[in-house]
């Protein structure tokens, strides 16, 4: 095994027109417009479908919850489920996902727990879920630095002989980090089994993506590194599922990185303390809205009969009992240790933090000495 | 994540045969401790800008590639945040990379994945990522290089909790101390003197001097402690050497270790001597003097006959090669500084 291997096949051209495999109005694709992807098995679509109604669920709860003041902050991924779902399905859970602060539902969709992935946003701890148990990285707050760290991970598992594949989601803005072009070019000259999922989400905070890129699109970016790019419908899960399964595929067999724009948009505000009405008009956001991934895919299922009365009404209680367990978590006061602040800095004990540590217990207990 | 298989600092060391004493430099030096473990430890990898075939521009990591495979050793494109940022995910994934930043300058590009990430990612997930990672860096002035070849970035790096920061001033330590940051869990900065890179022992390896969070004590004196490290521990012996000639008898700590700081050490020679002065090649104002001056005063305050000094270089970008010598502070200096203080007692 070396980290250098030789490029084995020539790039592919991103097409500007993005793959969709079922469209605004709910019916599949055929012909060109499937740039030969198939659309996935009925089971994959209907888990497509229950994931994202969930994550809706969960992503509408906590938004509620932050205006109660519950949470500090809250990056709301409302109308990003295709892309969020639709990638993480792709993935094995030996695989590592490289998440970004706005991924709460692909955090989700990982298994972790709404209590562990909101206690960063709630203010417990920077971040609340084991990495290595979830084969997740902390999400990242500064831009792209996520996706070198996957392109590292990626590296490593490659040269112990493991076939785990790391993907990692980007937002528009992001693109345009000196990251996320080192983390490019490093995957693609060593070609690391690594996916770059940019989110195309139209805005970073305020700046429209014309103002971030001159590029004709985000998809090709790729062509200058030598990867593969593709845009896929961001809104569409099952061609994101589609698109990105290819790419996990491909980089599983030793063919290397593969970055995909899909192309969404941001349904709320970027977070909670965000004025969207200043940089975007309602008829934009209300177009969007009608080409809601979880509407059309939930019309294509009812429209195969994939999708029963039964099937929705348990998708719904699923959805209920997680939004209870959210208000459980966040409702409950939890103790924090102050003096966990010393707790996780080095490996080893340094003196002079154990020194400061006991100034803390000290002035502690003469506060509650004093109450 | 797999346990190092390498046996602990201090346990007899199976893996590495001792040579017989020879006269060995600080690059050779470095050099078979990256091969030690490389051998040791195979989660041990190294890469960064030129240090395959050509083994770096100092050779520190000279042959390696060659014995140790490409998988093992291997160049890396020219992007430092990329280097450190891709050392992360390696250390997530159970591998303990060394990267070279060529030059301290140079290490700039990579200052966020270094603060942001490589020191946090223990705090932020409650001590469940460990980052077992070195980053070296030939580091300080005084080779004649043009300009971003000769800074100094200590007091950025120790500025930033969760780095573990090391420099080694001669070729024994250099070899023990890369060893063990090797093995530390903690993310280690290991700044090398360039000045001091061809500088001479008479070795026989494998070496294990102090640990290398310890100073050291390199002369013993009772009227003033001159806290030094790296390319100043030369000048401060020097300045005790010349200083003796006036009658002075001045110890020499070599602080190793700048972060942690070895208050104990530092402390027990300054209230033996009372008198403690700081020298750095780097600039003074916010510097990691100002920091080593608190200290001491703080803890020893009344043991102290004069203010703590500082002997540094000056409030400047890094001049360039011709003027450096004016800039970077000398045995000479230092003695004049010491001058100032009133030495009647
Ligand atoms: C290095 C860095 N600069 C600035 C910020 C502040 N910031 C947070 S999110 C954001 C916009 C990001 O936009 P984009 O990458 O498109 O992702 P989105 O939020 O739309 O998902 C900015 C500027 C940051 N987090 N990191």
């Amino acid at each position: 095994m070396s980290v250098h291997i030789e490029r084995n096949e020539a790039p592919v051209l991103p097409q500007a027109t993005p793959l969709t495999l079922i469209n605004d109005t709910g019916h599949a694709v055929a012909g060109d417009g499937t740039g030969g992807f198939e659309l996935p098995e009925p089971e994959i679509l209907k888990s497509l479908y229950r994931r994202m109604v969930v994550a809706r669920r969960f992503d509408t709860q906590v938004t509620a919850l932050t205006r109660q003041g519950r949470l500090a902050t809250y990056p709301s991924a409302l109308g990003q489920e295709a892309c969020e779902i639709g990638s993480v399905m792709a993935l094995r859970t030996s695989d590592w996902l490289f998440p970004t602060y706005r991924d709460t539902i692909a955090l989700l969709t990982r298994g972790i727990s709404p209590a562990d992935i909101l206690e960063a946003f709630r203010g417990d701890w920077h971040s609340g879920y084991d990495p290595k148990a979830h084969r997740t990285a902390p999400a990242a707050t500064p831009l792209a630095t996520q996706a070198l760290h996957a392109v590292g991970l990626g590296t490593a598992a490659r040269l112990k002989g493991d076939n785990t594949v790391a993907l990692t989601f980007l937002g528009d803005g992001a693109t345009s980090e000196g990251d996320a072009h080192e983390a490019f070019n490093f995957a693609a000259v060593w070609q690391a089994p690594v996916i770059f999922m940019v989110q195309n989400n139209q805005f970073a905070i305020s700046v429209p993506l014309k103002k971030q890129t001159h590029a004709r699109m985000l998809a090709d970016k790729a062509v200058g590194y030598g990867m593969p790019g593709y845009r896929v419908d961001g809104n569409d899960a099952a061609a994101v599922y589609a698109v990105v399964s290819a790419a996990v595929e491909r980089a599983r067999s030793g063919h290397g990185p593969t970055l995909i724009e899909g192309l969404t948009y941001r349904i709320e505000a970027h977070t909670n303390s965000d004025d969207p009405s200043r940089y975007r008009s309602n008829d934009d956001v209300l177009a969007w809205k009608a080409r809601d991934p979880i509407e059309r895919l939930e019309k294509y299922l009812v429209s195969q009969n994939l999708l029963s009365e039964d099937d929705r009404s348990a998708i719904a209680a699923e959805a209920e009992s997680l939004a209870g367990d959210i208000r459980d978590a966040m409702n409950a006061e939890v103790e924090i240790d102050p003096l966990s602040l010393f707790d996780h800095v080095y490996a080893e004990p340094r003196p002079a933090l154990l020194e400061q540590r006991q100034f803390l217990a000290d002035e502690l207990s003469a506060s509650e000495d004093k109450s | 994540m797999s346990a190092p298989t390498h046996t602990a600092p201090g346990e007899a060391d199976s893996t590495v045969e001792q040579t017989a004493p020879k006269p060995t430099t600080m690059t050779a030096a470095l050099n078979q401790a990256l091969r030690d473990e490389l051998a040791a430890d195979p989660d041990v990898v190294i890469f960064g800008e030129d240090v395959g075939p050509l083994g770096g521009v100092f050779r520190i990591t000279d042959r390696l590639q060659a014995e140790f495979g490409d998988d093992r050793v291997w160049d890396s494109p020219l992007a430092e945040a990329g280097i450190i940022g891709t050392a992360i995910g390696m250390a997530m994934y159970g591998m303990r990379p060394v990267v070279e930043m060529q030059f301290d300058a140079f290490s700039f590009p990579a200052f966020e994945q270094i603060v942001s990430h490589l020191a946090k990612e223990r705090n932020r997930t409650k001590g469940r990522l460990s980052m077992p990672i070195v980053v070296r860096i030939p580091c300080a002035g005084g080779i004649g290089g043009v300009e971003h070849h000769s800074d100094s970035s200590e007091a950025y790096w120790i500025h930033t909790p969760g780095l573990t920061v090391v420099t080694p001033s001669n070729p024994a330590d250099a070899y023990s101390m890369l060893r063990e940051a090797i093995r530390s869990d903690d993310p280690v900065i290991f700044m090398e003197p360039k000045s001091r890179y061809w500088s001479k022992d008479t070795l026989s390896l494998p070496v294990q001097t102090a640990p290398m969070t310890k100073a050291s004590v390199v002369q013993e004196g009772s009227d003033v402690t001159l806290l030094s490290y790296g390319p100043t521990v030369k000048t401060a012996l020097e300045a005790a050497r010349l200083g003796e000639g006036e009658g002075l008898s001045v110890e020499v700590i070599d602080l190793r270790s700048l972060s942690p700081f070895d208050d104990e050490t530092v402390s027990a020679s300054v209230r033996k001597t009372s008198r403690a002065a700081v020298i750095h090649e780097a600039a003074q104002f916010g510097g990691y003097g100002a920091e080593v001056a608190a200290r001491v005063t703080e803890r020893n305050f009344f043991h102290l006959s004069a203010p703590v000094l500082r002997i540094t270089g000056f409030d400047i970008p890094f001049p360039s090669p011709k003027l450096e010598e004016f800039h970077l502070p000398t045995a000479e200096r230092v003695l004049a500084a010491l001058d100032t203080w009133e030495w009647e007692v």
